[in-house]
């Protein structure tokens, strides 16, 4: 993996990579009315409401009762509250495993796996395995939630209905590794897609060569297709990370039970927020996770940006 | 000067679009042409959830109020409004509309969220609303103390009421033959349902015993399970004012689920921890796996429902058995009593954003009105409405709703009605769950000590 790269020729590379600071010709007025419609979208769709979530984690505010109409400031509370919660760390452990299981090592090998045995495939058989892995990515989430609950039930589910174990409860005795292969399958085709897209840049001279030369598989893959699509390999890490990260579909098919056992943050927040009611609160915990997520981006970031 | 236009133009724009954006976020119920267009709301929808009532507020209270609006000279359309979710997401929907200034005109609400809905705002006294007709409405006197108490809140009506219920021990006929006992069981004590419950076993019914518990099936838990086994082993959850704790009616309470659920196999635990348990629960009965389940009379009007139940039983009248909830021993239920129950019932009200009250008043009364109830409870659809005119001749040919309101009825007891009840209702949940899950009764109930002193506000609201 090591490239012997020196950090001082990027260095080097900046002053011939710098452009006219206008290139458009637009002049600095002319271009700000240009991007000033989509700087108030955002400002009226993102920037407001974030800030408006981190006044609310600051309040008492909740969904009915005296609270609902006169909110009380109430400092950093709700964070301390959040903070010393066991529920709110054991729903951070359970998101780690969640996007650990299901993302960073299930999307990543299955989507890998499959987009390795394609690349010189052609015809029907590689349209038909692209088609179905991308169908279960695509499908609305109320569908496949369904399915994938007609499967797994412990009641005349397809699984026990096949397997005839009595008392065998997936979703019950195995609720988080149901979860992490669930979402595996549901989300493996984006990382097939964005691998089969990379594995298309390898050079085939440099895989001849190393074939040439003697090289196994394996290690084909580590020293010549690897250093090739790293940077594809980390951005698919940060992006579904984070949409893991934040996925509510766990909650369709075991709705955080059983006993939170699979109450992932983005459940947990939608339990303490909208049925439990304290808006306050749930926006406090928000906040928390969107730290979380800020700290998850600028590790991934950090890696594409060092020795590139 | 070009230029100046040019970003004058690239506001214009801008300012012409987020108008647009706002006049998408208005969609309002038009008022076309004098016509008065009225929505009502209920957790009911055709084929699913409340069947029987959905089909008749969409398909006979609609009609038959526009064409008596009309007679008076009005042009009033009705339109019904559809949902079939869980009481907890109805609630969150209701909330988050009437917050938002939206909602039907006319929604039906569980009376013990009329205090924090009443606190927040999100409904007002219907004497505000509608001025004097509210409290001169004819129907008051036919509804008797304890139901209009549950439309009461800090001493005014914010609604009417809707009907009452009670809750009793159901069992399965067939199973009991099976099992070597009474079509007609009674149990006197806990030990007695124990006992039941093991001869049921033995004869291989597969659940021979169902009391909610867990946080899965929400307030079906507190109501169809913790609150009357407290009131069983002579509790309250609140009494003068303060909190009941880690007492020992509610350690006995949880006992008795450790009883059933703890290894006893006299009960299903992983049922209680399903995200449809209850669901379930209405299935297996009628399916003929549970010998007694302790449910509200909704399971014998809205379940096992032989014509329109989700759970149809076909043979229910015959194959149903009913039972009161007895103390844990005779004498040592709350007030002393023998036996025990718990009620509560629904609301129905005005919403306070509607923008013609005074016909929202008229349709909801007309929901109400002797006529309307008779309708509505015809072929098989007995319910025990709020009205005892009405209810003195519907409830004649109705053996279980007789039973309620004559047995039932008299030694039943209510939920606390302030607004933080919800939020203990919560906690008392997750102490049944975690003795299901295996924490001991003792440990259970000093752990929903700690949370309630943080929901109530210290121990001081507590009694020791």
């Amino acid at each position: 993996m090591a490239q012997a790269t020196s950090p001082l020729e990027v260095i080097d590379d900046a002053p011939a990579r710098r452009f006219s600071s206008d290139a458009a010709g637009l002049g600095r007025l002319r271009a700000g009315a240009f991007v000033a419609p989509a700087l108030a979208l955002i400002a009226v769709f993102l920037v407001f409401p974030a800030l408006w979530v981190l006044y609310l984690g600051l309040t008492n505010y909740r969904l009915t009762g005296t609270a609902a109409v006169e909110p009380q400031f109430v400092g950093l509370d709700n964070f301390v509250k959040a903070v010393s919660d066991p529920a709110f760390w054991n729903s951070t452990w359970l998101t780690v495993q969640f996007v650990l299981g299901s993302a960073v090592i299930g999307q990543v090998v299955l989507g890998f796996t499959i987009a390795w045995l394609m690349r010189d495939r052609t015809g029907p058989l590689k349209r038909t395995v692209e088609g179905l892995v991308i169908l279960a990515w695509i499908l609305p989430s109320a569908v496949v939630s369904f399915l994938w609950v007609a499967l797994l039930d412990r009641d005349g589910g397809t699984l026990q209905a096949l397997l005839h174990v009595p008392g065998f409860a997936p979703l019950l005795d195995h609720p988080m590794l149901s979860i992490v292969i669930f979402n595996t399958w549901r989300g493996a085709a984006f990382s097939m897609m964005l691998y089969g897209a990379a594995l298309g840049n390898v050079p085939p001279s440099h895989l001849e060569s190393a074939r040439l030369a003697g090289a196994s598989g394996w290690q084909q893959l580590r020293d010549v297709v690897f250093p090739h699509i790293r940077g594809h390999i980390l951005t698919n890490l940060l992006l579904i990370s984070l949409w893991t990260f934040n996925d509510f579909t766990p909650f369709m098919l075991t709705a955080g039970g059983p006993d939170g056992k699979t109450e992932v943050l983005a459940v947990h927040v939608y339990k303490v927020a909208m049925l439990g009611q304290e808006l306050g609160y749930g926006a406090a915990v928000s906040t928390v996770i969107l730290l979380i997520n800020l700290v998850v981006a600028v590790f991934y970031l950090r890696l594409l940006r060092s020795k590139k | 000067m070009g230029l100046r236009k040019r970003s004058v133009g690239a506001v214009a724009v801008l300012a012409v679009s987020t108008l647009g954006l706002a006049a998408c976020g208005q969609s309002s119920g038009g008022d076309s042409g004098g016509t008065i267009e009225l929505t009502i709301a209920q957790n009911a929808i055709a084929g699913g959830k409340n069947a029987a009532a959905a089909d008749f507020l969409a398909n006979w209270v609609a009609p038959k109020f526009e064409a008596a609006e009309k007679a008076k000279g009005k042009d009033v359309k009705v339109k019904f409004i559809p949902s079939g979710v869980d009481d907890e997401q109805y609630k969150t929907k209701l909330s988050l509309d009437l917050k938002s200034g939206k909602g039907a005109d006319v929604i039906d609400l569980d009376g013990i969220w009329a205090g924090e809905f009443a606190e927040a705002g999100y409904i007002k006294p219907l004497s505000d609303l509608v001025g004097a007709s509210a409290d001169s409405w004819d129907g008051w006197q036919q509804i008797p103390e304890s139901v209009q108490g549950l439309a009461t809140f800090n001493g005014k009506k914010y609604a009417l009421p809707v009907g009452t219920d009670g809750r009793v021990l159901y069992f399965n006929k067939t199973l009991f033959q099976k099992a070597g006992l009474p079509a007609d069981w009674q149990p006197k004590s806990w030990q007695e349902i124990l006992d039941a419950g093991a001869k049921l076993k033995t004869a291989g019914v597969p659940v021979p015993i169902q009391i909610n518990a867990g946080t899965a099936m929400g307030e079906a838990t507190s109501m169809q399970g913790v609150l009357p086994l407290l009131a069983g082993a002579g509790g309250e959850v609140q009494k003068d004012g303060k909190w009941t704790g880690a007492s020992q009616p509610l350690k006995d309470a949880l006992g008795l689920y450790q009883k059933i659920y703890g290894g006893s196999g006299l009960g299903d635990p992983k049922l209680q921890q399903e995200a449809k348990g209850r669901d379930k629960s209405f299935q297996q009965f009628a399916g003929g796996k549970i010998g007694i389940l302790m449910e509200g009379d909704y399971f014998w009007r809205g379940v096992v429902n032989p014509k329109d139940g989700v759970a149809k039983m076909a043979d229910r009248d015959q194959t149903v058995g009913y039972a009161l909830i007895p103390a844990m021993e005779p004498g040592k239920g709350l007030r002393g009593q023998d036996f025990v129950s718990m009620s509560g019932g629904a609301l129905r009200t005005v919403n306070p954003n509607s923008k013609h009250p005074k016909e929202a008043f008229d349709l909801l009364a007309f929901t109400l009105s002797p006529d309307a109830l008779k309708e509505e409870t015809k072929d098989g659809n007995v319910r025990i409405t709020p009205r005892t005119d009405v209810n003195k001749e519907i409830l004649a040919g109705e053996p279980l709703l007789t039973f309620i309101s004559e047995k039932v009825l008299p030694l039943t007891a209510y939920r606390p009605p302030v607004a933080v009840y919800p939020q203990v209702s919560a906690a008392l949940q997750e102490a049944t769950a975690a003795v299901v899950g295996g924490t001991a009764p003792d440990q259970a109930a000093a752990d929903y000590q700690k949370k309630l002193e943080g929901i109530v506000g210290g121990a001081g609201n507590i009694a020791s």
